[in-house]
C-alpha cells in the first residue's frame, strides 16, 4: 500500500524530501505512543468513575454534575493558551505538551486523596486542563514532523493509535477490578503509573526544540502575542475553515444525543446504551489511518466536507429506520466512526497546510476551540429542540441544517483549496 | 543522550512504575481477600434460611445486605427487628441494593460480562429463589417494592446520557410482577411541573416510593431544581407537589413522606439533612439526625426511620423518631438497604 501511494502523491515542496521517506516520521509514532498510553490511562479512571462514586463511596454522582459547564467553556480557553504558549519562544510545543501531561498524571494519585464528589470532581477539571493545554502542542508537533503531503497519514496514524488506549483503558480497568474486588485505588495508582509512563515516553523520545521548518524566518515579537493570534484569521485559508468547522459543528448532533436517539428510533434495549460508543470507536480506529491517506491523495478540504456527508446518511438512516435492533444501529455507527476518521486528524491536518509554522500551535487551538464551543452550542440548541418537539422534528431539524452548512462548506473549501493551489505554484 | 541510553531509560521506569502497580494491586488484592475473613468485633454471621414472608408468630424482622468481612459479605441477612444487633442469618444471595415488601424481593445485582461490568434487577419470590431478571443500563442506586409485592420500580445512574461526558443521569424503571410488562423509563410520563405540561431533555427521575399498585411518588429534577412528583402508573403521569425533596420515602399510613432535603449554606460535599414532609398540611420537619444522609430511608414503623450513614465497613444502620424528637442511634454496623417483614 505504502509503495502505491508513493508513487501516486506528488513529490513534497520542501527540501528536505529529498531521497528516503518514512510512511510516517517517528516524531508521530512516539506521540501517537503517548496519546494511546494516556488514553489507557485516563480512560481506566472514566470507565470506573459511576460505579466509585456509588458503590465505593456511597455518593449519588449527579451532585456534581453543574462542573460540567465549567468545564466546557475552560477546557476551550486553555486549549488556545497551550497553543499559544507551546508558540512562543520559537517552538516550545514540547515543553507544554509535557507541562499538559504532567498535569494529568498528578491528578491519578491525587484520586487516591479525595473522598467527595466536589474535591473528586475539582481534580477531574485539573485533569481536564492537563487535557486542553496538551492538545494543540501535540498537534503543532505532529504537523512540524511531517512533510505536508504525508499529514492527513500522519494525523490518521496518531488518532488511531489514540483510540486504541481509549479502547484498551477501560478493559484494563474492569481486569484489575476483577483482580481485586473493590480495589479502586489499585486502579488510579496503575493508571497513575500508566500515565507517568506517556509523559516520560514525550520526554525521551519526542524531540524538542525542532525549530520551526528550514528557511522560515524567525518570528519576530508582534508576530507572536495574542493580537497575532486574532490576525491569523486575516489568512482567507485559516479564516474559511474554521467558519466552516464551526458552521458545520453547529450542525452536528453531539455524541451522547446520537447514542440516544440511535438507542430510542432504532428500538435498542436501553441497557445496550453504553456499548453504542464502543462501536463508533472501531470504525474510527480502523478507518483513520485510510481516510487520513485519502485526505492527502483527494485534499484535506474535500475529505473533511465529504465526511459530514457520511454523517448525514447515518441521520437519514436514523430518520428513516430500515430496521430496528443490532442490523439498524451497526451501519449508524460505522458511519459515525467514518465521520470523525474523515473529519478529527483531517480538519488539525488542513489547518496545518494554511498555518505558518511559528503560529502551529496556535492557529490549531483557534480552529479546535470554534469546532468546540460550536459543537458545545449546537448541543444546548438540539437538546432544546428535542425538548420542545420531540426527536424527529429535532433530528429533521438537524439534518437539513447539516446537509446547507455541508454543501457551503464543499463549495467554500474548494474555491479556498484552488486558490492555495494557485498560490503554491506561483 | 543515545538512543540506547534513552532506551534503557524506558526500560528502567518499565520496571520502576510496574513494580509499584503490581504493588499496589497486591496491596487491593490482600485486602479484598481480609474481607472474607470475619473480623474481630464484628456482628455474629451464621448460615440461615432467610425468608420474605414471616412464619405466623415468629415476629417481625429486619433484612438487608450485610456488609461485615467473612464468607457471607454483601448477602442478605435477616435479623429479629427487635434485636438488629443479634446473630444474622445469611441467605447465600448477593446484592448491592435490596429491598422487599408483600412476598417480593428486589435484588439489584452486579453481572460480570466478558468485557464489561453489567448489572441486573433480579425479582426474588418470597424464598428468594429467582423469578425474572433484567438487565441495567447503569449503577444500581434506589429500589422499591409496593406493599402488595405487585410493583417493583429500581434507579440506575447511567453515564454518559447528557450534554457533557463527565455528567451523570438516572433511569428509573417499574416492572409489575403479575403481568411482567416492564416501564423502562419514568421520563417517558407525562410530566406537570406547578401545574403546568413540561417538557425538557434534563428531566430525571429517581427514588420511587409506593403508595399502592396504581400510585407512587419519586424525585423529579430539571435545571437544578428537584421537586417530589406523585406518579400514576396506568395514566403515566407524574405531578410535582413540592420542591427541595430527594429520595421520598413514604410511611406505612401514607400521611407523610421522609426525604433528604438540600439545605442551603451547607458544605457542597454533605448539603443533605433528613426530613419528613406531612401530606396533609404540607409541613416540614427537620429530624434530629443533624449529619448528611444520602441515602432513601425506611420506614421501621409509622413512628420511626431507618437509614444508612458511612460505617467502619461501607455503611451502618441509624434510627430516629420521625417527628423530630429524641436523638439518632445505631441500630446495627456493617449493613445496609432494609427491608422489614411481618
Amino acid at each position: 500500500m505504502y509503495l502505491a501511494d508513493s508513487r501516486s502523491t506528488p513529490p513534497p515542496h520542501t527540501s528536505t524530501g529529498v531521497g528516503r521517506r518514512s510512511a510516517v516520521p517517528g516524531t508521530v509514532l512516539a506521540l501517537g505512543a503517548v496519546s494511546l498510553v494516556t488514553d489507557v490511562s485516563s480512560e481506566m479512571v472514566t470507565a470506573i468513575m459511576p460505579l466509585y462514586l456509588v458503590t465505593g463511596l456511597g455518593l449519588s454522582p449527579l451532585g456534581f454534575g453543574f462542573l460540567d459547564g465549567i468545564y466546557n467553556g475552560a477546557g476551550a480557553l486553555v486549549r488556545l493558551l497551550g497553543g499559544h504558549l507551546g508558540d512562543r519562544g520559537g517552538n516550545r510545543h514540547k515543553s507544554v505538551a509535557a507541562a499538559g501531561y504532567g498535569l494529568s498524571a498528578l491528578c491519578k494519585p491525587l484520586l487516591l486523596l479525595v473522598t467527595t464528589g466536589p474535591l473528586i470532581g475539582a481534580v477531574l477539571a485539573v485533569d481536564r486542563t492537563g487535557k486542553g493545554l496538551r492538545t494543540a502542542p501535540r498537534d503543532a508537533m505532529i504537523s512540524l514532523a511531517t512533510e505536508p503531503a504525508q499529514r492527513g497519514r500522519a494525523f490518521g496514524v496518531h488518532r488511531a493509535m489514540d483510540t486504541t488506549g481509549a479502547l484498551l483503558g477501560p478493559l484494563v480497568a474492569f481486569a484489575l477490578l476483577r483482580l481485586a474486588v473493590d480495589g479502586y485505588d489499585a486502579v488510579f495508582a496503575v493508571s497513575g503509573c500508566i500515565a507517568a509512563l506517556g509523559v516520560l515516553i514525550l520526554l525521551l523520545f519526542v524531540p524538542g526544540h525542532r525549530g520551526t521548518e528550514p528557511g522560515a524566518a524567525r518570528p519576530s515579537g508582534h508576530e507572536r502575542g495574542w493580537r497575532a493570534a486574532l490576525g491569523l484569521l486575516r489568512l482567507s485559508g485559516l479564516r474559511r475553515l474554521t467558519g466552516c468547522a464551526v458552521l458545520l459543528g453547529l450542525t452536528t448532533v453531539s455524541d451522547s444525543f446520537l447514542y440516544l436517539l440511535i438507542q430510542r428510533r432504532l428500538g435498542l434495549p436501553g441497557h445496550l446504551l453504553p456499548l453504542l460508543p464502543l462501536g463508533t470507536a472501531a470504525a474510527f480506529l480502523v478507518l483513520a489511518v485510510p481516510l487520513g491517506v485519502a485526505a492527502d491523495r483527494i485534499g484535506r478540504r474535500r475529505l473533511f466536507p465529504i465526511g459530514h456527508l457520511l454523517l448525514l446518511v447515518g441521520y437519514g438512516l436514523l430518520l428513516v429506520p430500515l430496521s430496528d435492533g443490532w442490523a439498524g444501529v451497526l451501519p449508524v455507527l460505522v458511519l459515525h466512526g467514518a465521520f470523525y476518521a474523515a473529519t478529527d486528524g483531517v480538519l488539525a491536518a488542513a489547518a496545518a497546510d494554511t498555518l505558518p509554522p511559528a503560529q502551529r500551535g496556535t492557529g490549531l487551538a483557534l480552529v479546535g476551540t470554534g469546532q468546540a464551543l460550536a459543537r458545545f452550542t449546537g448541543s444546548l440548541v438540539f437538546g432544546a429542540l428535542w425538548s420542545a418537539w420531540g426527536t424527529g422534528i429535532a433530528l429533521a431539524t438537524a439534518t437539513g441544517a447539516l446537509a446547507v452548512c455541508t454543501a457551503a462548506a464543499m463549495v467554500v473549501l474548494r474555491r479556498s483549496g484552488s486558490r492555495m493551489a494557485a498560490e503554491s505554484a506561483s | 543522550m543515545t538512543r540506547k541510553s534513552r532506551i534503557l531509560a524506558l526500560l528502567t521506569a518499565v520496571l520502576v512504575l510496574g513494580s509499584i502497580a503490581a504493588f499496589a494491586v497486591h496491596h487491593a488484592a490482600e485486602r479484598a481477600d481480609r474481607r472474607g475473613r470475619p473480623q474481630p468485633g464484628g456482628p455474629a454471621v451464621a448460615d440461615g434460611r432467610v425468608s420474605l414472608t414471616a412464619p405466623a408468630g415468629a415476629g417481625r424482622r429486619m433484612i438487608f445486605r450485610s456488609t461485615a468481612y467473612g464468607p457471607h459479605r454483601d448477602e442478605l441477612a435477616s435479623v429479629p427487628a427487635e434485636q438488629p444487633g443479634g446473630q444474622r442469618a445469611t441467605s447465600g444471595v448477593k446484592c448491592l441494593r435490596f429491598f422487599a415488601a408483600g412476598g417480593t424481593g428486589i435484588c439489584l445485582r452486579g453481572a460480570q460480562g466478558p468485557l464489561r461490568n453489567g448489572y441486573r434487577a433480579v425479582v426474588l419470590d418470597e424464598r428468594l429463589n429467582e423469578q425474572r431478571s433484567y438487565p441495567l443500563a447503569g449503577v444500581p442506586s434506589r429500589a422499591r417494592v409496593s406493599p402488595s409485592g405487585h410493583l417493583v420500580a429500581w434507579t440506575v445512574f447511567v453515564k454518559g446520557d447528557s450534554y457533557g461526558a463527565t455528567a451523570f443521569s438516572t433511569r428509573t424503571s417499574i416492572l409489575d410482577t403479575r403481568t411482567w410488562k416492564l416501564q423502562d423509563n419514568l421520563e417517558e410520563y407525562d410530566l406537570k411541573v406547578d401545574g403546568h405540561g413540561y417538557r425538557s431533555l434534563d428531566v430525571n427521575v429517581w427514588g420511587v416510593t409506593f403508595s399502592d399498585d396504581d400510585h407512587f411518588y419519586a424525585t423529579v429534577s430539571t435545571r437544578g431544581q428537584t421537586y417530589l412528583a406523585a406518579g400514576d402508573v396506568g395514566a403515566a403521569t407524574l405531578t410535582t407537589v413540592h420542591s427541595n425533596v430527594e429520595c421520598p420515602s413514604l410511611s406505612p399510613d401514607g400521611t407523610r413522606v421522609a426525604y433528604k432535603r438540600r439545605v442551603p449554606g451547607l458544605p457542597a460535599d454533605s448539603p443533605w439533612r433528613l426530613n419528613v414532609l406531612d401530606l396533609r398540611t404540607m409541613t416540614e420537619t427537620a429530624t434530629a439526625e443533624h449529619s448528611n444522609i444520602d441515602d432513601q430511608a425506611v420506614w421501621a414503623t409509622d413512628t420511626t426511620l431507618v437509614y444508612a450513614r458511612p460505617g467502619k465497613f461501607g455503611t451502618d444502620l441509624w434510627t430516629v423518631p420521625a417527628d423530630g424528637s429524641g436523638t439518632p442511634k445505631q441500630l446495627a454496623s456493617a449493613a445496609l438497604a432494609p427491608a422489614f417483614i411481618g
